[in-house]
């Protein structure tokens, strides 16, 4: 399983991987903001969070669709479906490797981004944090929506709106968890811990309703 | 224990079209199926249903003699396909590597990758990326994953796809010693492979007479 894990970063992060895509992506997003909004500091730092966030979303859903999709290409995923190796596990791997290329590096750049949009530290720290928490849920999620559509030849917006609705959770305890750090009433912890919770709900039916998925598509 | 595969009753359909039915087949260790036949005649949908990745409408595939009975027959088999499952980004090497890895071969993969590309004739190349390969390369190395994990039954869907005679006698090469050692092969195709003993299968559309 660690050699699929590192052959997946590997392609990621060679020529074509599209590793980058998201990071560039999610920076354009991001960068754009304050010129849309104009110089107002207080403005750009109420909607922070939220901005972030949005693009870390967008950036995520990217590159899923070619997920399984490259691997049914080039054939690899009928090996892949003949294994003694659940085929749960595979896609899980899989999905871990995705995100270590394409979700961790959203992550890392966000402090970056947020002092483009004026953010406070603690709101950056925390809308950092959840994002952590957040986007392996996006893509345990995502990887559902690119097994129903690898068989697709352009499953990318398809994947991308079949995907959203059950997103859409995800987005919203994770902004309301980044700004109950800053604004003083609300409680910081309760949204956070039902983030995680989507999170650990999704690693387990994710790769589960993906494997299914995977199954049925192979002709 | 030598192995024995056993198909029973098998049939598929594209569709509402029948492509084969009620077929029955048992091969020994050592055993070879040639399958020929035109194109569209079903012959790759016969190898996707014995590695049970097309859905059959009848019938059981059985190995005896594997090593963990209760294993499902698909994970006994290597499957070469049209496609070569390698990825073009990656070297020769790397691709080979982590197919041995990722099938669950015990050793030293590195060496395993380099033993078999020596024997497939790319002896030396495994540093250069699968995508740089020419097309008959690229399907000698997609023959040299069969070597560098073992399964007992060989499924080859056209290995000689964009192959030179004297790599044609390589793959024939390939299969007489797959069956030296107790393996079964099937192989859909339709150069004349010189596979001595091998039963034979004709496939023509609907009717399929072994």
């Amino acid at each position: 399983m660690m050699a699929l894990y590192l052959r997946d970063l590997k392609l990621a992060t060679r020529a074509g991987g599209g590793a980058l895509t998201g990071i560039l992506f999610f920076m354009a997003v991001v960068a754009v903001v304050p010129f849309g909004l104009g110089p107002d500091l207080k403005l750009l730092a109420q909607v922070g969070p939220a901005m972030l966030w949005i693009g870390a979303l967008l950036a995520s859903l990217l590159g899923l669709d070619r997920l399984f999709q490259a691997e049914r290409e080039d054939g690899a995923l009928d090996m892949m479906l003949m294994q003694e190796t659940p085929l749960v596990l595979t896609v899980f791997v899989k999905c871990l490797a995705h995100w270590t290329a394409s979700g961790l590096p959203l992550v890392l750049v966000s402090p970056l981004l947020g002092l483009f949009l004026n953010m406070e530290p603690t709101a950056i720290f925390a809308t950092m944090l959840t994002l952590l928490a957040g986007t392996p849920a996006i893509t345990l999620i995502g990887a559902m929506g690119a097994a129903v559509a690898v068989a697709l030849p352009r499953g990318g917006l398809l994947v991308s709106i079949l995907v959203l609705p059950l997103v859409i959770p995800v987005l919203i305890f994770g902004v309301s968890a980044a700004y109950a750090a800053v604004e003083d009433p609300a409680p910081f912890l309760p949204p956070f811990m039902i983030l995680t919770a989507i999170t650990l709900f999704f690693a387990v039916i994710g790769p589960a309703a993906a494997a299914v998925a995977l199954r049925a598509s192979s002709e | 224990m030598p192995i024995r595969l056993r198909v029973d009753g098998l049939g598929a359909s594209r569709g509402e079209d029948p492509i084969f039915r009620e077929f029955c087949l048992v091969l020994d260790a050592g055993g070879a199926l040639l399958v020929t036949g035109r194109n569209g005649t079903g012959k790759s949908t016969f190898l996707r249903t014995l590695a049970g990745l097309y859905p059959a409408d009848s019938g059981t595939i059985l190995l005896e003699g594997a090593t963990d009975p209760t294993a499902p027959v698909r994970e006994s088999l290597h499957y070469l396909g049209h496609r070569n499952a390698m990825k073009r980004d990656l070297t020769v090497a790397e691709n080979l590597v982590f197919w041995a890895r990722f099938s669950g071969q015990a050793g030293d993969p590195a060496k395993d990758a380099d033993d078999a590309l020596e024997v497939v004739g790319l002896g030396g190349l495994g540093h250069l990326p699968f995508g740089y390969l020419s097309a008959g390369q690229q399907r000698r190395a997609a023959l040299a994953r069969l070597l560098v994990a073992h399964r007992p039954v060989w499924l080859m869907d056209e290995p000689t796809a964009a192959l030179d005679t004297a790599s044609e006698r390589m793959v024939e090469a390939l299969i007489a010693g797959h069956r030296a050692t107790g393996g079964i092969v099937i192989a859909a195709t339709h150069q004349a492979l010189d596979v001595p003993g091998a039963q034979m299968l004709t496939m023509s559309g609907f009717a399929v007479t072994a």
